[in-house]
């Protein structure tokens, strides 16, 4: 499920907001069978839900169909779009730019690294990639996910509110973050229904 | 002190095993002497398998990775080694190929395409803990570089000859595990470190 839909669950009336941890729904990208085989397992074992698929460009298609991806793994180097370019197509579209994406490959290349997480790259796994590695992202993607809540839970509750009637006007998005984390995560509180059409159009 | 009343019989009707007896004690026994000799086919293709698996690595087949892929591996997942491996025996397949193609004619190599090809199989050789392919792989991106012809087909007999050396070891391997499972018995979860039988061999980043 999307950033957003974690927040939406859990409001009891008058109660604070709990996180709960739903299953992480992650997108893997990858051009090799067996690395998309390994990776799969990995992710199901460390219980997310996972959908494999063999490009950049796949990957865009399925954001586009089911925007409902809670994190991104992709390998670096794949013919057509690299991890690289969906990275960034990811992190340039208003609506996607908020699901965290990692990247993975099988070159320690420093500058290549630095690259990736300038552009807004969650964390960077060096292949062959292990469970110890897949635990590791899924507790910082969970972690992350947990404290945007929970910052908005101090801050916003009467927009939640609102958010949760679903309400067609976007709210303001939060300008202040608690969290001491140094990446600035502008919010999107103002996420509105799009069609599939318009979700694909916008990162292409 | 079993008298020859009180020892139980057996018989095997319709495929079955049926123990007669005419008293308790007599079943009890025959059945633990059944069950010492059953556990003792059991313990030894444990043993085979353990002493068989610690081989591949001591040799180099296998590196780490490989008792990574294990550990992904549970009751409701038994196959799951097996299968990832008979991904990586296809690709090594089309993959060399298709370099084989590539360099066929030597006034007209495509090296990029081979280069490319190298590429994917040290990926997934790396991925699976195929050691020596995946070493294999590493000289042939050399010779590739400096478009060293010779060299490449060299490599890529070699690499040829070592995917098809591991897909019998490994498949000797898958062997012994079904039988343990045959026997009634569970596969050895214990995981060799590899550093230990082969201090030389560090886990290492690749350059």
């Amino acid at each position: 499920m999307a950033v957003g839909e974690v927040m939406r669950m859990e409001i009891p009336s008058g109660g604070d907001m709990s996180v709960t941890s739903p299953e992480l729904h992650v997108l893997a990208v990858d051009d090799s069978i067996v690395d998309r085989k390994v990776i799969e397992r990995l992710l199901r074992i460390s219980a997310c839900k996972v959908t494999t698929v063999e490009s950049g460009a796949r990957a865009l298609q399925y954001l586009g169909l089911d925007g409902d991806k809670g994190a991104s793994v992709t390998d670096y180097s794949m013919p057509g779009l690299t991890g690289y370019d969906l990275l960034k197509k990811i992190k340039e579209s208003s609506v996607f730019r908020e699901i965290p994406v990692v990247i993975m490959s099988s070159e320690n290349i420093l500058p290549r690294i630095e690259q990736c997480l300038r552009e807004g790259a969650e964390d960077f796994l060096l292949k062959p990639v292990k469970l110890a590695d897949v635990k590791r992202i899924k507790e910082l993607i969970m972690r992350n996910e947990a404290e945007d809540c929970k910052t908005l839970s101090h801050s916003n509750k009467r927009k939640l509110a609102e958010y949760i009637d679903d309400a067609p006007s976007p709210s303001p998005s939060p300008s202040s973050s608690t969290h001491d984390d140094s990446s600035a995560k502008d919010f999107p509180s103002s996420k509105q229904m799009k069609s599939a059409d318009e979700k694909f159009s916008s990162l292409l | 002190l079993m008298t020859a009343k009180s020892l139980a019989s057996k018989e095997t009707v319709n495929g079955r095993c049926w123990f007669y007896s005419d008293d308790d004690d007599g079943i009890s026994v025959y059945l633990n002497r059944e069950l010492h000799a059953m556990n003792t086919v059991v313990a030894q293709l444990q043993t085979q398998f353990q002493d068989y698996l610690v081989s591949l690595y001591q040799q180099g087949f296998l590196d780490n990775q490989f008792t990574e892929l294990r550990k992904l591996q549970d009751e409701g997942t038994p196959d799951f080694v097996a299968e990832v491996v008979s991904l990586f025996f296809d690709d090594c397949s089309k993959l060399i190929n298709s370099m084989s193609r590539s360099l066929e004619r030597p006034e007209n190599v495509d090296f990029k395409q081979v280069d490319s090809g190298v590429h994917q199989l040290k990926g997934s050789s790396s991925s699976v803990g195929a050691r020596r392919v995946k070493n294999v792989c590493i000289s042939f991106k050399e010779c590739c570089d400096v478009q060293n012809r010779e060299g490449c087909l060299r490599c890529l007999q070699q690499v040829d000859y070592e995917y098809k050396m591991l897909k019998t070891k490994l498949q000797d391997l898958f062997n012994l595990e079904k039988q343990i499972v045959q026997a009634g018995g569970a596969i050895p979860q214990h995981f060799p470190s590899y550093t230990i039988l082969r201090p030389d061999i560090r886990p290492c980043l690749d350059a």
